[in-house]
C-alpha cells in the first residue's frame, strides 16, 4: 500500500512539473509579445522596453523557465521599477494589472470557491446516489422511467440555464430569496448560507444527474453478478439484496468520480461563479482572460491542474481502498 | 428424531417434480420432466449443454421467479409447492430446507463482504439469531468443510481464497441452516481434477454424516459416478434413462446414453490410433525441439517464472501429451512453442534453426509451419469477419492473390474438416462451439504446417463433441504427417490421443514418457495422485478409488 | 456528461460481439422510440443549420441587420410590441436594443453550436484514435510516454484551459475554427484511454494471436483485425461526446471568450440576455430552451446509439438477435 501510494504521488508530481513546462511554452513563449501584453497597448516602444527589462525577457528561454520554476520552489524577487518586491514560495509571478502577488490572489479567493463547492457537492452526492439507489430498486417500473428522463434532462441542461431560470424565479419573480451573494462564514453564517443557496442547489442539481446515473448502472451491473443469485437462492430479501449487495458495488467508482469532481470543481466551478457573481477563483480567471493578464491565467490553470492531478490520485487510491478486489500494483 | 427420519417414516418424498416444463421465450428449454427424490437419497441429472438439467435444478428453487422464464407442472421440495408459493414462502424454503451450491465458487460469493458474514447473513435470515452466534455458526459450518483455521479464514474475503476452499465455503453456506436437500450445480466443473477429488469426498462424507439428499447437476458422467445412487440423463429437456447409477451407467439401455458413455473418454483406454513402428521415431530427427525452455513474467520482486526448464521433442507424425492443472505453466509452454511469446531463456530449434531468439521479421519465413489451435472457440474466430476470411488469411499472407483459388483451397479446407464448403460468407456467431473448433482447425492447415500446437482443443465441448474433434485430429495426423502437441488438462483425453506424455507442474515436467509408461506405471507421486483423482464411471472403482486417495493422503 | 463516466461507459461495450453490420444498427436504433423521436429532432435541427441562409432569406432578415426603429429607446431599448416584437416580418421578435431578428440569428446560433461541436468532436476522436492505437501498438517506451501524455490531457480541465487558450490568440483568428480546435484539441484523453484500452484487450485475444501465426504483419492485424471491433465504442464515444461539446461552447460564449459578436451563438445570446429577462422574456428563452431541446436530443440519440451497438442491451430490444439461445443457467 505504501509503496503504490508512493509511486501514485510520485507519478502526480511528475504530471505537475510537466504541466509547468507546458503552460510555460504556451503562455509565455507562443503569445509573442510579452512586453507589450504586460505594459498594455497603449504603452510607448520607451516604456515597452523598461517593462522587457524589468521582467528580463532578454535572457534565454530556459533561464526565464529557471526563474519562474526557481519562484513556485524557492520564492524569488521582482523589480517593480522603483524598488525589488519578493515573492515567497510559491510563487507564481506578479499579476500585471493590479501588481498583486499571483499567490495571494488565489489565497484570497479558495474559501470563496471553496464555500461554493463543499456545499454543492453535499448536495449532489445526496441527490445523485439517492436517485441512483431508487431508480435500480424500482427498475422496470414507471418511477425508474420516470427518474431516468429527470436524469437525462439534468445531463442536457448547462449549468448556467438553470441558473438563470432559478434566479428570475426565486430572486426576481417570486422575491423569496436575495439575489446570490458571497458573505464569508466568519462573518455571517446564516447570510452566507442563504447567499450561496442557489448557486448550490444550481450546482447540485446538474452535477446529480451523472451520480444518479453513475449509481444506477453500478447497482444494475451488480444485481446482474452471480453472487446476487447465490443470496436470492438462500432466501435473502430484496432490501437486503439492494441495500448491502448491490449499493456495495457502487460504492467505490461513485467516490472515486466524487475525489475527481472535488478537484476539478475547486479549480473551475467557473460558470457557476460568473454566473452568480460569486467572487471565487473561477470568476477571477475570466476575468484575467479577458484582460490577458497572463501570470493570473497561468498561476491559476497550475492551482487547477494541481487539484486535478491531486484529485486524480486520491481517486485511484480511495477507489482501491474501496474496491478490495483491485490488487494495489 | 432427526426430520430426515420423520420423513422417511412418513414415506413422503422429499423431491416431486412431475410433468415441470421451462420456457425461455419460444425456446423450451425443460419439457414435461419428472422424477422423485427420497429423502436421504442422492440423484444426478446428467447432460451435455442445451439438455436443460440447469434450468430443471433451479425450479426446485423457484430460482427462475422473476426472470421472464415461464415455468409449468409442479414442484415439491420438503413440503413446499414451489411453483404455487408466494414469496415469503420461497424465502422461507431457499437455505433453510433446500440450499443450492453453485459452479463457479469466485463469482457465486459476493466479494466485498468477509466470507464468514456471507454465511453469518444467510444465517440469520432463517434463524432468529444474535450476530454473534450467527458468526460462531458461520466458523462452525467452515470447521466442518474442512477449511484449516476457520476462525481467522472466516474473516477473508473470497479472493484471498483458492478455488478449491471457496466452493468448500459455497457448501459450508448450504449447510448453515441444516437443509434436508442440497442442490448442486456443476459444483466441480471450475475445478482442477484432485480439488475435484476432495469436494466430491467431502459431499460424500456430509451426506453419511448428515443423511441429507443431494441433487447433483454435472455434464461430467464420472463426477455423477463418484457420487450418487440414481441416475437421470437428460437431453433436449427431456428424460432419456434414469435408473441405479450402476445399471445405467453398467448396462445403459437407450441409444442416446450408449453414445455418451462410448464417447466419454477413458483414462484406462490405450491409444487407439495405430502408430507406425517406434524405431522409426528414434531414428527420425526431431522437427521442434525445446531445451531448458524458461518463461518468466513481471519484475523485480514480483518475478514468476510460468515455466522454469522445460526440455522436449515434437517429432512428425507423432503426438505428445502435455497434462497438468491450472497454473502448470502449460499453455505459457504452447505459446512458446509456436513463439507467441518470447522465451526467457532455453533454446527452441525447429528444423535445425534456432528459432527461440528470432526477431519477428526473421520469424516470418517459420511462421506458418508452427501453427496453433485453442481453447475458446468463441475468442479464437474475429467476430466480425466471415469465416472464410478467417481461413484464408495464411493463404494471403503467404502472397497467394487469385480471388478464386483462394475460394477453391478455403472450401476445400472446410471441407476436410467436416463443414459445407459454402459457409465461406458465414459468420463466428452462426456455428456451434464444435464447428468453430473444426475451422480453427481448417485455418492452421491452411498454413501447411509441419506442428499443430493444440491448446487445451476440447475442453469447452460436450464429450460427444469432444470424441469428433479428436477424432479428426488424429486422422488429419496421419494423413499429413504433422506433429501434435496435445495440451490438456483431461488425462483421460491425453492419453487417448498420445504417444508420448509429459505431466507438469509448477513449470517444470515431474514425469514424461511413453503414454503406457505414464499411465501404467506412474513414478512420480504427483502423477499417481493426478491418477487417482480421476473419477471412474463405475461405482465399485470409484469406491475402490476413494480408499487410494484416502491412503494417499495418510501418506 | 463528465470525461470520467464518458469513459467508463462508452468502454463498457464489449469488444468481442458479432459482427452487426449497418443494417442492423439502424434497426436496433429505430427500435428504441425515444431515440427514433430524438433523431427526428437532430435532423431537423441540421437542416435548420444547413439551411440557415435559405431560411433566414425566406423571412427576408439578416442577421446582422440593425432595427432601431423595433425597440423602445425611450424605454431603455425595450422591443416594441407583444412577446418581444414579433410580427409577420420577424417571427421570433427582434433583440432588444439593436433590433436584429431574433428568428434570423437563432437560425444561424443553430449553424455554429452545431458546426463547432461537430469539428471537435471528429478532432478529439481523430487524435484519440491515433494517440490510443499507438499506445497499444507501440513499444514499451512508447506506450509509457503517450500514457503519461494522456495523464496530462486528463490533469487539464477544459473549461480552464480553453479559457486560457483564448486569452492569447490573436483576435484575427477565425473565432468558431478556434473553438472547435481548442475544444477537440485539449479534450482527446478521454478516446485514447477507450482505444488503447479496448486495443490491449483485443490484442491478447486468440483471434489475434493466429492472425499473428498466419504470418501477416502488424499493421495489417492492426488494420483487419482490431479496428472493426474499436469501432463500437469509439462511436459510442462520439456521440456522447458530441452534445457535451455544444454544452462547452456555449458556455464559452456565455463567459464571453467563445464566439465574438456579431457572429450569433446561443451561449453568447443567453449573456445578452440575462439583463432584459423582464421586458423581454422571449429572447432568454428561445436559446435556453434550444440548447436545452439541441443537448437532450442529442444525448437520447447518443444513448440510443450505445444501446444500438451493445449487443447485451440491444437484445432486450429482441432486434436481429435470432431467438436468443437460452441454454443452462439461463435464470439468474
Amino acid at each position: 500500500m505504501t509503496g503504490f501510494l508512493v509511486r501514485r504521488l510520485g507519478g502526480a508530481v511528475l504530471v505537475l512539473f510537466a504541466l509547468t513546462a507546458i503552460l510555460y511554452g504556451i503562455f509565455y513563449v507562443a503569445p509573442g509579445d510579452v512586453a507589450q501584453i504586460a505594459c498594455g497597448p497603449r504603452c510607448s516602444p520607451a516604456q515597452v522596453a523598461q517593462v522587457t527589462e524589468q521582467l528580463r525577457l532578454n535572457d534565454p528561454l530556459y533561464v526565464q523557465y529557471g526563474h519562474f520554476l526557481q519562484g513556485i520552489v524557492a520564492g524569488r524577487d521582482f523589480s517593480t521599477g522603483t524598488g525589488v518586491e519578493h515573492c515567497s514560495a510559491p510563487c507564481l509571478g506578479v499579476s500585471y494589472q493590479s501588481d498583486q502577488q499571483v499567490t495571494q490572489l488565489i489565497l484570497a479567493k479558495l474559501p470563496v470557491t471553496g464555500s461554493l463547492v463543499i456545499g454543492a457537492f453535499a448536495g449532489w452526492l445526496l441527490l445523485g446516489v439517492g436517485t441512483g439507489v431508487l431508480s435500480a430498486w424500482r427498475r422496470g417500473r414507471l418511477t425508474e422511467r420516470v427518474l431516468t428522463w429527470l436524469t437525462l434532462a439534468g445531463a442536457a441542461t448547462p449549468v448556467f440555464v438553470i441558473g438563470l431560470l432559478l434566479i428570475i424565479v426565486f430572486c426576481s419573480t417570486l422575491q423569496w430569496l436575495p439575489a446570490p451573494s458571497y458573505v464569508p462564514f466568519a462573518e455571517d453564517p446564516e447570510q452566507w448560507a442563504w447567499g450561496l443557496l442557489l448557486p448550490w442547489v444550481s450546482l447540485a442539481l446538474i452535477e446529480s444527474a451523472k451520480y444518479a446515473r453513475l449509481t444506477r448502472s453500478a447497482m444494475l451491473e451488480t444485481l446482474a453478478e452471480d453472487h446476487v443469485r447465490t443470496f436470492r437462492a438462500y432466501g435473502v430479501g430484496e432490501r437486503a439484496i439492494i441495500g448491502r449487495h448491490a449499493l456495495r458495488g457502487a460504492v467505490a467508482p461513485v467516490i472515486a468520480l466524487s475525489a475527481l469532481d472535488f478537484g476539478t470543481m475547486f479549480g473551475g466551478a467557473v460558470l457557476t461563479e460568473s454566473l452568480f457573481g460569486i467572487p471565487g477563483i473561477g470568476r477571477e480567471l475570466v476575468h484575467a482572460v479577458k484582460v490577458v493578464d497572463l501570470p493570473v491565467v497561468v498561476g491559476m490553470v497550475l492551482v487547477t491542474g494541481f487539484f486535478v492531478v491531486l484529485a486524480n490520485a486520491l481517486a485511484d487510491v480511495l477507489y482501491a481502498l474501496a474496491d478490495r478486489r483491485v490488487v494495489l500494483s | 428424531m432427526t426430520t430426515h427420519d420423520l420423513l422417511k417414516t412418513t414415506r413422503e418424498p422429499l423431491v416431486r417434480v412431475a410433468g415441470l416444463t421451462v420456457d425461455f421465450g419460444s425456446v423450451r428449454a425443460v419439457d414435461g420432466l419428472s422424477f422423485t427424490l427420497e429423502a436421504g437419497g442422492a440423484l444426478a441429472v446428467v447432460g451435455e449443454s442445451g439438455s436443460g438439467k440447469s434450468a430443471s435444478a433451479y425450479a426446485l428453487l423457484g430460482l427462475h421467479r422473476g426472470t421472464g422464464a415461464r415455468v409449468g407442472g409442479t414442484v415439491e421440495v420438503a413440503g413446499t409447492d414451489v411453483n404455487a408459493a408466494d414469496d415469503a414462502g420461497l424465502r422461507a424454503l431457499r437455505g433453510a430446507k433446500a440450499a443450492m451450491v453453485f459452479q463457479d465458487p469466485l463469482s457465486s460469493l459476493d466479494p466485498y463482504y468477509p466470507v464468514g458474514d456471507q454465511i453469518a447473513e444467510v444465517h440469520r435470515v432463517h434463524h432468529r439469531v444474535s450476530r454473534k452466534a450467527a458468526r460462531a455458526r458461520a466458523v462452525e459450518v467452515l470447521d466442518r468443510v474442512g477449511i484449516p483455521d476457520a476462525a481467522r479464514r472466516s474473516r477473508l474475503r473470497p479472493h484471498e481464497f483458492s478455488g478449491g476452499m471457496r466452493q468448500r465455503a459455497l457448501i459450508a453456506m448450504a449447510l448453515a441452516c441444516e437443509p434436508q436437500l442440497i442442490v448442486a450445480d456443476e459444483p466441480t466443473t471450475a475445478l482442477d481434477v484432485t480439488v475435484q477429488a476432495q469436494i466430491l469426498d467431502l459431499l460424500h462424507t456430509l451426506r453419511q454424516e448428515t443423511g441429507m439428499g443431494l441433487l447433483l447437476v454435472t455434464h461430467d458422467v464420472g463426477v455423477a459416478a463418484e457420487s450418487v445412487d440414481d441416475v437421470l440423463v437428460m437431453r433436449d429437456g427431456r428424460e432419456v434413462e434414469r435408473g441405479p447409477v450402476a445399471r445405467v451407467l453398467g448396462s445403459p439401455r437407450e441409444a442416446y446414453t450408449k453414445e455418451l458413455l462410448a464417447a466419454v473418454p477413458r483414462v484406462e483406454t490405450r491409444r487407439v490410433v495405430p502408430v507406425p513402428s517406434p524405431r522409426a521415431e528414434e531414428a527420425s530427427v526431431p522437427l521442434l525441439e525445446a531445451v531448458g525452455l524458461r518463461r518468466e513474467f513481471g519484475r523485480g520482486n514480483g518475478k514468476v517464472a510460468a515455466v522454469g526448464g522445460v526440455s522436449l521433442t515434437v517429432h512428425a507424425g507423432r503426438t505428445l501429451g502435455i497434462v497438468g492443472e491450472s497454473g502448470s505453466g502449460k499453455t505459457t509452454l504452447g505459446r512458446m512453442l509456436v513463439r507467441l511469446l518470447d522465451p526467457t531463456a532455453g533454446r527452441l530449434r525447429y528444423g535445425g534453426t534456432e528459432i527461440g531468439s528470432l526477431s519477428e521479421k526473421e520469424l516470418r519465413p517459420f511462421r506458418r509451419e508452427l501453427q496453433m489451435v485453442f481453447q475458446d472457440p468463441v475468442a479464437s474466430l474475429n467476430p466480425r469477419r466471415s469465416v472464410g476470411e478467417s481461413v484464408a488469411d495464411p493463404l494471403r499472407a503467404a502472397g497467394e492473390g487469385d480471388e478464386g483459388r483462394i475460394r477453391d483451397r478455403v472450401g476445400a479446407l472446410l471441407e476436410r474438416v467436416g463443414l459445407d464448403p459454402a459457409h465461406f460468407e458465414r459468420y463466428p456467431h452462426e456455428f456451434s462451439g464444435g464447428q468453430r473448433q473444426r475451422i480453427g482447425i481448417a485455418r492452421a492447415l491452411a498454413a501447411e504446417p509441419k506442428v499443430i500446437v493444440c491448446d487445451e482443443p476440447v475442453s469447452a465441448l460436450d464429450v460427444t463433441t469432444q470424441a469428433q474433434v479428436v477424432a479428426l485430429l488424429a486422422e488429419l495426423q496421419r494423413e499429413l504427417g504433422i506433429g501434435l502437441v496435445f495440451i490438456a488438462h483431461d488425462l483421460a483425453v491425453v492419453r487417448q490421443v498420445s504417444d508420448r506424455v509429459a505431466v507438469m507442474r509448477g513449470g517444470l515436467i515431474v514425469e514424461q514418457g511413453s503414454a503406457d509408461e505414464v499411465y501404467g506405471d506412474p513414478r512420480d507421486p504427483y502423477t499417481k495422485q493426478l491418477l487417482a483423482a480421476v473419477p471412474a464411471l463405475d461405482p465399485g472403482l470409484a469406491a475402490a478409488r476413494r480408499a487410494a486417495r484416502k491412503e494417499l493422503a495418510a501418506a | 456528461m463528465s470525461e470520467a463516466l464518458l469513459v467508463k461507459e462508452a468502454g463498457a461495450a464489449p469488444v468481442v460481439a458479432p459482427a452487426s453490420g449497418a443494417r442492423l444498427f439502424w434497426r436496433r436504433l429505430r427500435a428504441q422510440r425515444a431515440a427514433s423521436a430524438a433523431a427526428l429532432v437532430v435532423l431537423l435541427l441540421v437542416l435548420v443549420a444547413l439551411a440557415a441562409p435559405l431560411l433566414t432569406a425566406l423571412a427576408g432578415q439578416d442577421p446582422n441587420a440593425y432595427h432601431p426603429d423595433l425597440v423602445d429607446s425611450a424605454a431603455g431599448g425595450v422591443p416594441i410590441g407583444p412577446f418581444g416584437g414579433i410580427s409577420a416580418d420577424h417571427w421570433l421578435g427582434v433583440e432588444p436594443q439593436t433590433g436584429r431578428d431574433l428568428f434570423a440569428r437563432i437560425v444561424y446560433g443553430a449553424r455554429v453550436s452545431l458546426g463547432v461541436a461537430l469539428v471537435a468532436t471528429v478532432l478529439q476522436i481523430t487524435l484519440g484514435l491515433i494517440i490510443g492505437l499507438a499506445a497499444a501498438l507501440g513499444s514499451r517506451w512508447v506506450d509509457q510516454l503517450l500514457s503519461r501524455i494522456t495523464d496530462i490531457n486528463v490533469a487539464l480541465p477544459i473549461m480552464v484551459i480553453a479559457l486560457a487558450l483564448l486569452a492569447i490568440v490573436p483576435e484575427t483568428f477565425p473565432r468558431p475554427v478556434l473553438i472547435a480546435l481548442v475544444i477537440g484539441g485539449i479534450n482527446w484523453a478521454g478516446t485514447s484511454k477507450i482505444v488503447r484500452a479496448q486495443a490491449l484487450t483485443l490484442k491478447s485475444l486468440d483471434f489475434v494471436s493466429a492472425a499473428r501465426l498466419s504470418g501477416r504483419g502488424k499493421w495489417s492485424i492492426a488494420r483487419r483485425e482490431l479496428l472493426p471491433s474499436l469501432a463500437a465504442p469509439v462511436i459510442t464515444y462520439a456521440a456522447l461526446a458530441f452534445p457535451s461539446n455544444i454544452i462547452v461552447e456555449a458556455a464559452l460564449s456565455f463567459l464571453g471568450v467563445g464566439i465574438k459578436p456579431p457572429t450569433p451563438s446561443w451561449g453568447q445570446m443567453l449573456t445578452e440576455a440575462d439583463t432584459w429577462y423582464q421586458a423581454a422574456p422571449t429572447y432568454l428563452l428561445l436559446p435556453a430552451g434550444l440548447l436545452f431541446v439541441t443537448v437532450l436530443a442529442l444525448t437520447v440519440l447518443g444513448e440510443g446509439v450505445r444501446t444500438a451497438l451493445d449487443p447485451r442491451a440491444a437484445s432486450r430490444l429482441r432486434v436481429g438477435t435470432k431467438s436468443a439461445k437460452h441454454t443452462e443457467g439461463g435464470a439468474a
